[in-house]
């Protein structure tokens, strides 16, 4: 890679029958937070492998109750089995927070852009999260670690409001262990048995190790972890084309078709999720939008 | 004679600094520790110094009847830490306590004063860095306040 270039823009690699929802079976349930679990499905007729990049997200259909979106946060590299976290916030998500192991949903997909990883090789990484947006994320960590050598410093950057809100607390142990990236964790509030660092994720940024020259950042989250990350990444001197973020909307037909999912010139679910910043720093914080 | 200006001049805080503040500095300066779980500073002492931490974590608590120690933030390597210090009454306001073995650079306030009095350059340069701190952590706590995860 040129020293300094941007990285290549993602395209969005969409399926070829967009509107079609394959039934997939739960083979696990596991609890994440009180409020959040992970989905581990499988095709339910033994179709084909299921393949998608780190980002994208699938339309996740509650029999007779209704459609969500939800990213995949799973490993790539394993195409045999589907992996979604998914937080019990609405009707479907709650309907899919009753089903057991052995039952079927619908799943469409996978839709959208993804983050840039095979496109960075070459470049130290940053990945910043927020609360629930570790797990869109998960699939890059994972394609990152597996490809270890082709990436400079590698630092990951997790939030969260308390210690029981974090996502995957043992996989992230696993990683803190590892010599060959650094994880750091700051939770908003906490008693005195939390060891770590308290305080919100963006402090956290100043301690990172990276050569803004030739770094790439990948921020997911609420919306102002987001915004007020993106500019302690700015001050730290990455370039707003190296800087991605995942954005949410109303995501429909996952297509473009629908309309709901606007955001200025693009439709979330199709250009979207995964931007760069600077395609998408006019819309950013714009308010009522 | 070995002196503290070259640990001071490695701390962020105080990097850049022209050699003869860090000289006026060094003199107010001495190299102190804190074994995990032990006061850094309590609320209602009198604020005598400031830190710069070196190694290691230090919680900010308060501490309530109710619910006992609430930590408010954590600082670490390469912070800034007790700023009340700068205001009459120079009281702590809150409790500092080592999370992890925590080595830091600690200032005795009277004696910054007094070379910050004397020589206006360093005063200056002193007050632009420590306004830095001062807004950073402003609008840290600031956004702590939004409850981010639930907005």
């Amino acid at each position: 890679m040129v020293p300094n270039a941007p990285v290549p823009r993602p395209h969005p690699a969409n399926p070829a029958v967009p509107m079609l929802t394959q039934p997939f079976q739960i083979r696990r349930v596991r609890q994440e937070t009180p409020d959040t679990f992970t989905l581990a499905l499988q095709p339910a007729w033994g179709a084909a492998p299921f393949c998608f990049l780190p980002g994208q997200f699938n339309m996740l259909y509650a029999f007779g109750v209704g459609e969500v979106p939800i990213s995949i946060s799973g490993d790539p590299a394993n195409t045999q089995t589907l992996v979604h976290t998914i937080r019990a916030v609405g009707t479907v998500t709650r309907a899919i927070q009753k089903l057991k192991p052995g039952q079927v949903l619908g799943v469409r997909g996978p839709f959208g852009s993804h983050w840039p990883v095979a496109e960075a090789a070459g470049h130290d990484m940053v990945i910043v999260v927020g609360g629930l947006g570790l797990a869109p994320l998960r699939p890059a960590i994972y394609q990152i670690l597996a490809h270890r050598a082709e990436y400079g410093n590698f630092e990951l950057i997790v939030g969260a409001r308390t210690p029981g809100d974090l996502l995957y607390y043992k996989e992230l142990e696993q990683w803190r262990g590892r010599f060959d990236f650094r994880v750091h964790v700051a939770v908003d509030s906490a008693g005195p048995e939390w060891r770590n660092n308290v305080g919100v994720v963006t402090t956290l940024i100043p301690r990172a190790r990276f050569d803004p020259w030739h770094t790439t950042a990948l921020v997911c989250g609420p919306g102002v972890m987001m915004r007020f990350t993106v500019q302690e990444l700015l001050q730290r001197g990455i370039k707003p084309e190296n800087i991605y973020v995942s954005m949410e909307r109303n995501m429909q037909c996952g297509i473009g078709l629908c309309g709901h999912c606007q955001l200025g010139p693009y439709f979330i679910c199709k250009d979207g999720p995964v931007f760069a910043f600077d395609q998408i720093e006019k819309w950013f914080a714009l308010r009522e939008i | 004679m070995e002196t503290l200006q070259p640990i001071l001049a490695a701390h962020p805080f105080l990097s850049g600094l022209e050699s003869k503040h860090l000289e006026n500095l060094a003199e107010c300066a001495s190299l102190v520790s804190f074994n995990p779980g032990q006061m850094v500073y309590t609320e209602g002492q009198t604020a005598t110094h400031f830190y710069l931490i070196r190694y290691g974590r230090v919680a900010l608590e308060i501490h309530t009847a109710r619910r006992g120690a609430i930590t408010l933030a954590t600082v670490g390597e390469g912070d800034f830490l007790g700023w009340s210090w700068i205001v009459s009454p120079h009281r702590w306001h809150i409790d500092a306590r080592a999370i992890d073995l925590t080595r830091a650079i600690a200032f005795d306030f009277s004696c910054v004063l007094r070379h910050c009095e004397a020589d206006h350059d360093l005063g200056y340069e002193f007050m632009k860095r420590f306004a830095v701190v001062l807004a950073q952590s402003l609008r840290f706590l600031k956004l702590q306040l939004v409850d981010v995860y639930g907005a």
